[in-house]
């Protein structure tokens, strides 16, 4: 069973939409109990660093997450849930992140850029290279070299920066797999069925 | 680096496509979730539902049309049409549409602007805008063209991006129905001031069209009675911006 975090951040139906339409059965989990219950975990979220870390915090989430992390059974982030996997961000930079990979995300500083990077960019990821759909304004603008990683994706916005990884039991888009069409429905089965 | 993007735009009465859809081989041409799986399988990079709907049935045919589109189509779509509140955007949110666009309600009361920006995030707020080409520049307008406001387009983009709007729609009434092209000069002006996206609507016919808008500073064409009526579809007329060197994403 796929476990969906539910902690207050961002709407979860097109994510319970494009998994039921994958034919994967996922549930809603909201407590700890519920998190050490599924034998996978997604974690989504839209919105802002430090709002997400305090939701997490105050629904005694946090450490629930971290032991699921521990436990090696596979948790990916989404979007804003991939960012608070990491130890912080210029969003919010006295909050720490979940910390369960190093890296720190920054905002995009080229004044000729629009931000939010809204609209569908290039991934390379390995073989499935494809076109995905990004809302986001701050990114991690590399993999750390010394955490091993199984499949690293790199888009470009004005810079490189990481738009998905898989490192052991921990995978992570910035993307939206699930807005990303036929390729993100296939890039999301993926990451949830290895 | 952000591809261009092309929006097929359907409106919506009672839960219903309207406007002389005519595609081939559809059971039901008029079904909203028939016509947008359809232009998700020819590569559509998002869709906008124009809800058109009077009267007090409007709130809920439009939640079960954006339930169903959502569990059948996984690219982004916008739903805009009578939206007044931060409530309305909300169920609609909910229901699992991605964006929400306001139009006169917002003009009216532009702290509507603020109040789904602050709630949702300023990336779902969409604000559309319709335009008359006037003498004295681009006047703003509401209630579809029939009532003219005080605002200068260029006055009303600076306000309404500084409550929060996070993308803009822009139609010019002018050429709104007319398959001859976009009005470009009102996209060079809306594009010199703005820093948030800017799509192109009314007047799209050909593939020339979106490209014009494009170099006029468009971030993305909404496109509607060119595909619907069957001559064009979303595959070929991305093809042809590729050969103009113009950087889509390809399916």
């Amino acid at each position: 069973m796929i476990g969906i975090l539910d902690y207050g951040c961002g709407n979860l139906r097109s994510l319970e939409n494009a998994l039921a339409f994958l034919g994967l059965a996922s549930r809603r989990v909201a407590t700890p109990e519920a998190i050490a219950g599924v034998d996978r975990l997604i974690q989504p979220g839209v919105g802002h660093f430090g709002h997400a870390m305090t939701q997490l915090r105050s629904r005694s989430l946090e450490a629930a997450v971290k032991a699921f992390a521990a436990s090696g059974r596979p948790l990916l982030g989404i979007c804003l849930g991939m960012q608070i996997m990491f130890e912080g961000s210029d969003e919010a930079p006295e909050v720490p992140g979940l910390s369960l990979l190093p890296g720190r995300f920054e905002s995009f500083t080229d004044s000729t850029l629009k931000v939010p990077h809204m609209g569908w960019s290039l991934v390379e990821f390995g073989d499935r290279m494809g076109t995905a759909y990004f809302v986001h304004s701050y990114f991690l603008p590399e993999w750390n070299p010394g955490t091993p990683s199984q499949r690293l994706g790199i888009a470009q916005y004005g810079r490189p920066f990481v738009a998905a990884f898989r490192s052991s039991n921990l995978a992570g888009c910035q993307f939206h797999p699930e807005k990303s069409g036929t390729w993100g429905l296939g890039l999301l089965k993926e990451l949830v069925t290895w | 680096m952000v591809m261009k993007r092309i929006i097929p735009c359907l409106d919506v009465r009672n839960g219903r496509v309207v406007k002389g859809v005519q595609f081939l081989n559809l059971q039901d041409s008029g079904d909203p979730v028939e016509l947008a799986t359809r232009y998700d399988a020819e590569g559509a990079d998002e869709l906008v539902f124009l809800d058109i709907t009077a009267g007090i049935e409007h709130r809920d045919t439009a939640l079960r049309m954006v339930e169903a589109v959502a569990k059948a189509v996984f690219i982004p779509f916008t739903v805009g049409g009578g939206i007044r509140r931060a409530e309305d955007a909300d169920a609609l949110l909910l229901a699992g549409c991605d964006k929400v666009a306001v139009n006169s309600a917002a003009v009216r009361r532009p702290e509507l602007l603020t109040e789904i920006a602050h709630r949702f995030g300023s990336q779902c707020a969409v604000l559309a805008v319709d335009v008359w080409r006037t003498p004295e520049g681009y006047r703003v307008v509401v209630d579809a063209g029939r009532t003219w406001t005080e605002w200068k387009l260029e006055d009303w983009l600076d306000e309404a991006q500084r409550r929060g709007a996070g993308e803009v729609l822009l139609t010019s009434m002018d050429q709104d129905g007319s398959n001859g092209g976009y009005d470009l000069e009102s996209l060079r002006i809306a594009s010199r001031r703005l820093r948030v996206p800017l799509i192109a609507s009314g007047g799209f016919g050909e593939a020339r069209h979106a490209l014009e808008a494009f170099r006029a500073g468009a971030d993305a064409a909404l496109v509607a009675s060119a595909l619907h009526t069957g001559g064009l579809t979303v595959r070929r007329l991305k093809a042809q911006l590729i050969q103009e060197g113009v950087e889509v994403r390809s399916c």
